[in-house]
């Protein structure tokens, strides 16, 4: 069973956790088309190697955070910052990102 | 003729404790620490089992967990590993898959068949016709192998633990140990996991001196502080060394299985004997060289009178001084290193007499042993991603890669002197120590909220260890004539060459095929064998071929210790031992047990009707949500729009998913300006609270939004009928219930019998007058008790679930889950009203404006509907089909009896066609037979203009 890093919680099994799927970006709804949407709803990328997908720690401390995995290897690191093309591996950041509100938590250190 | 020997230095076996027990129906005596092949072998019982296939009588082949010829019945358990069972006093043994007896088995006959029992004849014969599979079972399932399930078998006591180690430890041979010590010395835990009942591993049945240094190394392990486990399997390896541990020694329960989350996994599984491939291999009195020596030097059992030793290593060698010593007759040693082999071995069916050689010499004997090689259980590492390969120098496989937190020692990895292994052993266990150290300093780096340790990640030790040599074995895999490749599936090299001519010539095709390695031996002595033959059969080198993935299990595990102790959470209301104190029929609603009625559901209805019911509702989900975005919020998840709604008011609303399905509704009051209180279902309210977080966290952590769980916080009550105001009022002083100054879905706080911060809102499910209550959870039962208390007079009297269930039929109420389903979208529940597509943005918004942009074009639509016949209640779920057809075009989602209008009543799904109101319907009812219904203007069929809720 894998080992999920929760920015809270430390590694927990992932029957701990609650998996949301990859991490897509919900299309304005002002402006979407079924054909976009419906890949938002139902198409998954699914990548062999670093996917950004967004976890739920339903049993500990129920904070939805993003995380980047590689799905050949397990590895997890910290998804790439707002405005930053680069990742970096677990715990040389900072903050972990909550799913849009990355910076926000850098300061809690 | 008992063949048990004076006292060994080595045994087990405890003298002054002989066993009774008995071995189909005859009585014998073994002692404490036999195992009971041991015991049988002692008492001369040479005959243990029959063969899958051919029934063919089957004896000793390596006396230990993995020998396939000695699975027996003890007692109502099926399928007990003889070879490592322990003996205990009046167990009741039996040999399995005999009839009708062990020594005559009539099934034998198979084997003057056997030649169209070859591989794939059950596939081939028993395929077609297809009509006659029900008989062909019946036939079949008597011949089927495996011992008699009791199904009154009682569950048993299992359990599981759950394990944060440093170091596992797999196997407690002598490298096991030395690496279980090494590690711990170093300050790691340690957990050291041994299959058999004691540590040492090969060490137990060599010398005394090598029994003397087993002995020295458990000592250390036990001071360094290793926790040991005997009898117990290390099953599986997952991902991030999630490591499975089978426990059959734990006292009070029949298995554990632990959990166990390693940092570093040490394999030391060591090696397991590999029986050669020859005329008669299977025959009794065939065994292998580890079997031979387990039973003279743990169990002082005498394997035969006159032997004949095929050895090619050192562990066949000091099996012909072990026999020698135990008074048996070596006959010949065949030397497999000079080039001799065996060529067949037969006898009668309870003995074996005749050995012939490879050089055609015919030997007179009643045993032979074989010391052919080994097989390395890759399993764990396999399971750990790595691929072993072959090395036709040793004749083994050997592990190629493994992950940072994975080694292998011992047997697996190579060769060499006792102390080589031991510092092999000592190295591994200190680089595990090494790593565990890093991979535990990465693990709390990935808390990024937590106090991190001190300093940069350190560097991932690299290995040195001094390898183990790698000793050359002759590659000893089949004579020049066929024998048995899979024993307990009764599967020969013929059989295995005859399915690489069909074709199947990959090493997976063919087990499948075959089904060699299928079996209970899962391939621990017959996988190289299989690979070997097929590369015979293909002209190709057992490297080409390559070999199996091995899977978990390891070894097997009962269902019993993964299903582990019953435990299901359930929950109650506080009014709960009320309930039960007054004649309340339970029903089970998820997690929640609730009343069902009290008796007479049909008179709670009607006293609803008529006087007063109180119902606890407490299930129902309740949210608090409080802060200045609140509304922002409610615009978000509900279809509906929330910015006007005025303090003191309560609104209905339902919820969609993304995709415009309908996922769950209810109400939600506006206590104060920025506080208000969400209800959601009973069974969504989970569901709907990681909902909202969901939109707080991801899409708008912006909003100033807490929400806080408060179903249990509160005991609701639903207090319903004519006279509901008059009994609320006579427990309430300060709120007016007067229809003018409260009127429906509204909602006030107030005291209810004394009881100050009651949320009351007034709304009505049932279609009558009502006021829902939510009091302090603590004074739940007090104010259910006054409410009885006082109303006493206007006939006040609890309702269940099934009342409220008939109420919210008559009145048309749909319930979600119910009504609708993982489909439905919200046009089909005819609230399109509701849905506000002139809102920025809600849940669902773009799938419902493409919905209702089409005119809801084939969505069913949810109606009500009459039976014809007002007695006939059709079942939920009774398909509605198109008249004169078999086209299913609706579905019946709710039905009752109606006590109020004294007829049946329903509420469905059609497809549009079929929605106007007086449409004729077919339902097609359980029975098989059709009758009619029609589909009714409102989905009210009582009060539908709801001039009693808002009296």
């Amino acid at each position: 069973m894998l080992l999920v890093p929760c920015p809270n919680c430390g590694p927990r099994n992932s029957a701990d956790l609650t998996y949301r799927g990859e991490a897509s970006a919900r299309p304005n709804p002002a402006t979407t088309t079924p054909k976009e949407w419906r890949d938002y709803l139902y198409s998954e990328d699914n990548p062999a190697g670093w996917l950004k997908e967004t976890w739920y720690c339903s049993s500990g401390c129920r904070r939805f955070f993003a995380v980047e995995r590689h799905t050949v290897t397990s590895e997890f690191r910290e998804p790439p910052l707002p405005g930053s093309k680069t990742p970096k591996p677990l715990g040389d950041v900072g903050g972990r990102a909550v799913v849009g509100d990355a910076s926000e938590l850098e300061g809690e250190q | 003729m008992m063949r048990r020997l004076e006292p060994q230095s080595g045994e087990f076996i405890d003298r002054s404790q002989p066993l009774k027990f008995t071995w189909n129906s005859k009585k014998l005596v073994g002692f404490a620490g036999d195992t009971i092949v041991s015991a049988l072998l002692a008492n001369n019982e040479q005959i243990i089992s029959r063969s899958m296939k051919y029934h063919r009588p089957r004896g000793v082949l390596s006396a230990d967990y993995w020998d396939p010829n000695t699975t027996v019945q003890v007692g109502d358990e099926p399928n007990v590993r003889a070879g490592h069972r322990l003996l205990e006093t009046g167990i009741k043994v039996s040999a399995q898959n005999v009839w009708p007896s062990l020594a005559y088995d009539i099934k034998a006959a198979n084997r003057l068949a056997g030649r169209f029992l070859t591989a794939g004849f059950y596939y081939k014969t028993f395929m077609k016709p297809q009509r006659l599979w029900p008989l062909y079972e019946k036939v079949l399932a008597r011949f089927a192998p495996g011992g008699v399930v009791d199904l009154n078998t009682p569950h048993g006591y299992h359990d599981k633990r759950y394990a944060h180690v440093d170091v596992v430890v797999a196997g407690a041979g002598p490298t096991g140990l030395a690496a279980a010590i090494s590690a711990a010395q170093a300050g790691m835990s340690v957990m050291l996991v041994e299959h058999n009942h004691r540590v040492g591993g090969h060490l137990l049945w060599g010398s005394d001196q090598d029994r003397e240094t087993a002995a020295e190394l458990a000592n250390l392990a036990k001071v360094a502080g290793v926790e040991i486990l005997t009898d117990s399997t290390v099953t599986g390896r997952y991902d991030d060394n999630w490591v499975a541990i089978a426990q059959r020694n734990h006292p009070g329960v029949v298995e554990r299985l632990i959990k166990a989350r390693a940092k570093t996994l040490v394999v030391a599984a060591g090696l397991i004997e590999r029986p050669y491939v020859f005329a008669g291999n299977d025959h009794v009195g065939v065994m292998l060289s580890g079997a031979a020596r387990r039973l003279i030097n743990n169990y002082a059992v005498r394997p035969g009178h006159k032997a004949v030793v095929l050895t090619a290593n050192a562990q066949g060698d000091a099996t012909v001084s072990d026999l020698e010593r135990a008074g048996v007759e070596v006959v010949a040693v065949v030397d497999g290193r000079k080039g001799q082999t065996i060529s067949s071995a037969s006898g009668s069916s309870k003995q074996l007499k005749t050995v012939i050689t490879s050089d055609g010499s015919k030997l007179e004997a009643d045993l032979l042993v074989t010391a052919v090689g080994w097989t390395a259980p890759t399993s764990l590492l396999n399971m750990a991603g790595d691929r072993p390969s072959y090395n036709p120098t040793a004749a083994r496989f050997f592990p190629t890669a493994l992950p940072d937190n994975v080694l292998a020692s011992g047997g697996i990895v190579g060769d060499g002197s006792l102390d080589e292994l031991i510092a092999h052993g000592r190295s591994t266990g200190k680089l595990a120590a090494q790593r565990a150290a890093v991979i535990q300093h990465r693990l709390r780096t990935t808390v990024t909220r937590a106090v991190k340790p001190d300093g940069t990640e350190p560097p991932l030790p690299q290995d040195t260890r001094k390898p183990l040599v790698i000793a050359p074995h002759p590659e000893l895999y089949r004579a020049d004539t066929h024998g048995m490749v899979d024993y307990s599936e009764d599967v020969s090299s013929k059989d295995l060459l005859g399915a690489a001519a069909e074709g199947f010539d990959s090493v997976e095709l063919v087990k499948r095929f075959t089904t060699a390695t299928m079996g209970p031996s899962q391939g621990k002595l017959e996988t190289v064998n299989t690979v070997a033959v097929l590369a015979e059969a293909k002209g190709e080198t057992i490297e080409q071929v390559g070999t199996t993935v091995w899977r978990p299990p390891y070894a097997p595990i009962s269902l019993g210790a993964l299903a582990g102790r019953v435990f299901e959470p359930v929950r109650v209301s506080s009014i709960h031992e009320w309930h039960e104190a007054n004649n309340m029929t339970p029903i089970l609603a998820g997690q929640w047990i609730r009343p069902e009625h009290y008796g007479d559901p049909n008179a709670e209805v009607a006293n609803v009707r008529n006087n007063v019911g109180i119902i606890d509702v407490t299930p129902l989900g309740k949210l608090d949500l409080r802060g200045s975005d609140v509304t922002k919020l409610l615009n978000l998840v509900y279809t509906n729009k929330w910015s006007k709604l005025p303090i003191g008011a309560v609104r209905y609303g339902i919820m969609c998913a993304e995709d415009g399905v309908v996922f769950d509704d209810g109400v939600t009051g506006r206590l104060s300006e920025n506080h208000y209180l969400m209800s959601t279902t009973s069974s969504g309210a989970a569901q709907v609270w990681q909902w909202l977080e969901m939109w707080l966290q991801t899409e708008h952590p912006e909003w100033q939004v807490h929400v806080t769980p408060v179903t249990t916080g509160y005991t609701s009550i639903n207090i319903a009928g004519p006279k509901s105001r008059e009994l609320l009022n006579r427990l309430v002083d300060d709120v007016d219930l007067s229809s003018e100054a409260f009127p429906y879905m509204n909602v006030r706080i107030g005291t209810i019998a004394g009881v100050s911060n009651c949320i009351m809102w007034r709304i009505g499910f049932t279609g009558e007058l009502s006021f829902e209550v939510h009091v302090p959870s603590g004074f739940g039962l007090h104010v259910w008790e006054q409410l009885l208390a006082q109303g006493a007079d206007l006939k006040v009297h609890p309702f269940g679930l099934e009342a409220q269930r008939i109420m919210r039929l008559e009145k048309g109420h749909f319930i979600v889950g119910q009504d609708t389903d993982g489909l439905t979208k919200a046009p089909t529940t005819g609230l399109t009203p509701l849905i506000k597509l002139d809102k920025e943005d809600f849940a669902g918004k773009p799938e419902l404006q493409w919905s209702l942009d089409a005119g809801a074009a084939g969505l069913p639509v949810l109606v009500a509907i009459t039976p014809n016949d007002p007695s006939l209640v059709p079942d939920e779920a009774c398909q509605i089909l198109r008249q004169g057809t078999t086209e299913i075009v609706g579905r019946i989602t709710s039905s009752r009896f109606s006590p109020t209008l004294q007829r049946s009543i329903c509420l469905g799904q059609v497809a549009s066609e079929f929605a106007a109101a007086g449409t004729e319907l077919t339902m097609r009812l359980c029975d098989g037979s059709d009758a009619t219904a029609t589909v009714c203007t409102h989905h009210a069929h009582f009060d539908p203009e709801g001039v009693r809720l808002r009296g």
